[in-house]
């Protein structure tokens, strides 16, 4: 097929918008590297847009790796990712199935599912009760339960069941196997695909969750990684770290590579994961749509 | 009544397993939705944890009443309003832009790159994305020296309140387009490769092509997200909020649900107003998706139920 040259024109035009999309999306992440490792006393004294790194030094690093906070809220935050991410997991998938099978209330329970999705009682309530009536206050059970199933994952989830053929499952009844039978046995073992887009989805909305464990938890020991990454980030405080690192400037230059290597070390693994994942993140949107 | 109870009791009999599996689920929304729903009524009480929620003496529309009257109303109202506004203006129609861009790029791989690359910021923490956008507003940050590149100022941008709702916006656009467009990359994957065949024998160009065939194909996702985003236009994503105002912004950067939480939790604890407030805010993004799905089925026959 022959271009014509407005054809042509239109393709570049649209290329080179498309690389701009690029630039503008990676550089924040590209700046932080470089500063990340560069010299934090050279870095303090230069401004404006980073291409390489200025000199080479890793202390910012030494130093948030060897932060007890940073490590600490590793772990924490794992232990509730993986936790949660099992319990939303195993009330997701045998809500999801008994929602996708024929019994009279169904109907009647998902629009009262679907109609907490735009109307909530609000943020107060919802910490009264937690706090004040479960008196979950500064416990992980805090951080998993109120989450425990998030709706619109439930939908989704449903709808990939719905989608199994509905004779297979009857031939699996007429053998004699029970409803855990055939969830376990058949059903499980089909939508491994859109398990794994769950365990995706909810894994890292507790990996970036913060706000619960802010107004739930009070021990700095169970604070997860978000909550210290907001003080060194957003509160700017970086005094655990930079102690005894000589003179006022010395300590405010190291306090900003501290800032960026603390970056790189909490968006390290999603960064790395990312590009392997990306299709299973995708293809969540695409059952989802394809809803009705 | 009596009758359909024994009909219910026969399939629950019938389904036993069925509703076994589905009763954590009941709980879980009784629990953790419908409960906070009944504790909003404290909002028409003067709430005292020693007296319960249901225990605490009626006070009617007083709190709704102090709220319209008072100083933060307007304000809060504004910034929610105005916030929203240039998200969906700016917000809405920008992955629609990006995806019938991508759509027409020829190059598989490269199409694949830029995808990947769009959606990446949607997966970043947003306590990472707050960090990285107070440091590059900052005194000699990477904006102040574009800035000052083109003979501005350098200075703390995050500490003016003129600036906020500009950063603000700017920056969810920048962190969700390219993940907002998958819905509509996924409606143009339907759209029938022989429609565009017609029109090029008809001898359109690409404008033409776009306008005719891949627009038309997109409206049906357009118009459900629409109604959606009218529905949640109250809500603006306020953790974002949270984590990067301050007293010196308040002005232009306080919303509902930032007030909600400063006043209900993080200073005051005056559980009744604010619960008030919040009431307030549920009840106007519950009328805005209805009439945003009224309008949208009379209109162009698109709707959500």
């Amino acid at each position: 097929m022959k271009l014509s040259a407005t054809e042509r024109l239109f393709d570049i035009g649209n290329a080179i918008l498309m690389i701009l999309l690029i630039v503008c999306t990676l550089y924040p992440f590209y700046y932080v590297f470089m500063a990340s490792i560069s010299d934090s006393n050279l870095l303090i004294q230069h401004s404006g847009l980073l291409l390489k790194p200025l000199g080479f030094n890793l202390d910012a690093f030494q130093k948030v790796i060897a932060n007890p906070n940073i490590l600490t809220g590793y772990g924490n935050t794992l232990l509730i990712l993986i936790v949660g991410t099992a319990v939303n997991l195993f009330f997701t998938t045998i809500g999801a199935y008994a929602l996708s099978r024929k019994f009279m209330m169904r109907k009647f329970l998902m629009i009262c599912i679907v109609f907490t999705m735009y109307f909530s009682g609000g943020l107060i309530p919802t910490y009264l009760l937690i706090n004040n009536y479960l008196h979950m206050g500064n416990s992980y059970l805090a951080l998993i339960l109120p989450v425990a199933i998030s709706t619109w994952n439930l939908i989704i989830m449903r709808t990939s069941f719905e989608a199994i053929p509905e004779g297979l499952l009857e031939s699996a009844k007429i053998d004699g196997a029970g409803e855990y039978r055939i969830l376990f046995q058949i059903v499980v073992p089909l939508s491994m695909p859109v398990i794994a887009v769950m365990v995706l989805y909810y894994g890292v909305a507790h990996w970036n969750s913060w706000f619960n464990a802010m107004l739930f938890l009070h021990d700095r020991e169970m604070f997860p990684l978000q909550l210290i990454l907001r003080e060194i980030l957003v509160q700017n405080s970086t005094d655990s770290m930079t102690t005894g690192t000589g003179n006022a400037n010395d300590t405010q230059a190291i306090g900003e590579s501290i800032k960026y290597a603390t970056i790189m070390v909490a968006t390290l693994p999603i960064l790395i994961a990312y590009p392997f994942l990306q299709k299973y993140f995708v293809k969540g949107v695409m059952v989802g749509a394809l809803k009705e | 009544m009596a009758n359909s109870i024994r009909v219910l009791l026969d399939d629950i009999r019938k389904n036993r397993a069925i509703y076994l599996m589905v009763l954590p689920v009941v709980l879980y929304f009784f629990i953790f939705k419908y409960f906070p729903m009944y504790g909003a009524v404290i909002a028409f009480k003067d709430f005292s944890p020693a007296k319960g929620i249901w225990g605490s003496d009626w006070v009617g529309f007083q709190h709704f009443k102090d709220f319209f009257q008072s100083y933060y109303f307007i304000r809060v109202l504004r910034n929610t309003f105005l916030i929203s506004f240039y998200n969906l203006i700016f917000g809405f129609p920008a992955p629609i832009i990006l995806a019938i861009l991508l759509n027409e790029l020829r190059q598989k791989l490269f199409k694949s790159i830029v995808q990947t690359v769009s959606y990446l910021p949607h997966f970043i923490s947003i306590v990472v994305i707050s960090g990285l956008i107070i440091d590059f507003t900052n005194r000699g940050g990477i904006v102040n020296s574009i800035i000052m590149f083109f003979g501005g100022q350098d200075s703390a941008l995050m500490n003016n309140a003129e600036n906020f709702r500009t950063i603000f916006v700017s920056t969810s656009v920048w962190q969700e387009l390219g993940w907002s467009s998958i819905i509509y990359l996924a409606a143009l994957s339907g759209i029938n490769p022989e429609l565009y065949e017609a029109v090029r024998v008809d001898g359109a160009g690409r404008f033409r092509q776009i306008w005719s065939v891949t627009l038309p194909g997109l409206i049906p996702t357009i118009m459900i997200l629409l109604i959606l985003r009218i529905g949640g236009l109250m809500e603006v994503g306020f953790e974002k909020v949270v984590l990067l105002y301050n007293p010196n912004t308040y002005e232009t950067a306080d919303v509902i649900s930032s007030f909600v939480y400063r006043e209900g939790l993080a200073q005051g604890n005056d559980y009744s107003y604010t619960t008030a407030v919040g009431l307030f805010q549920s009840m106007i993004n519950f009328i805005l998706l209805i009439s945003a799905n009224s309008l949208s089925r009379r209109f162009s026959g698109n709707r959500l139920w």
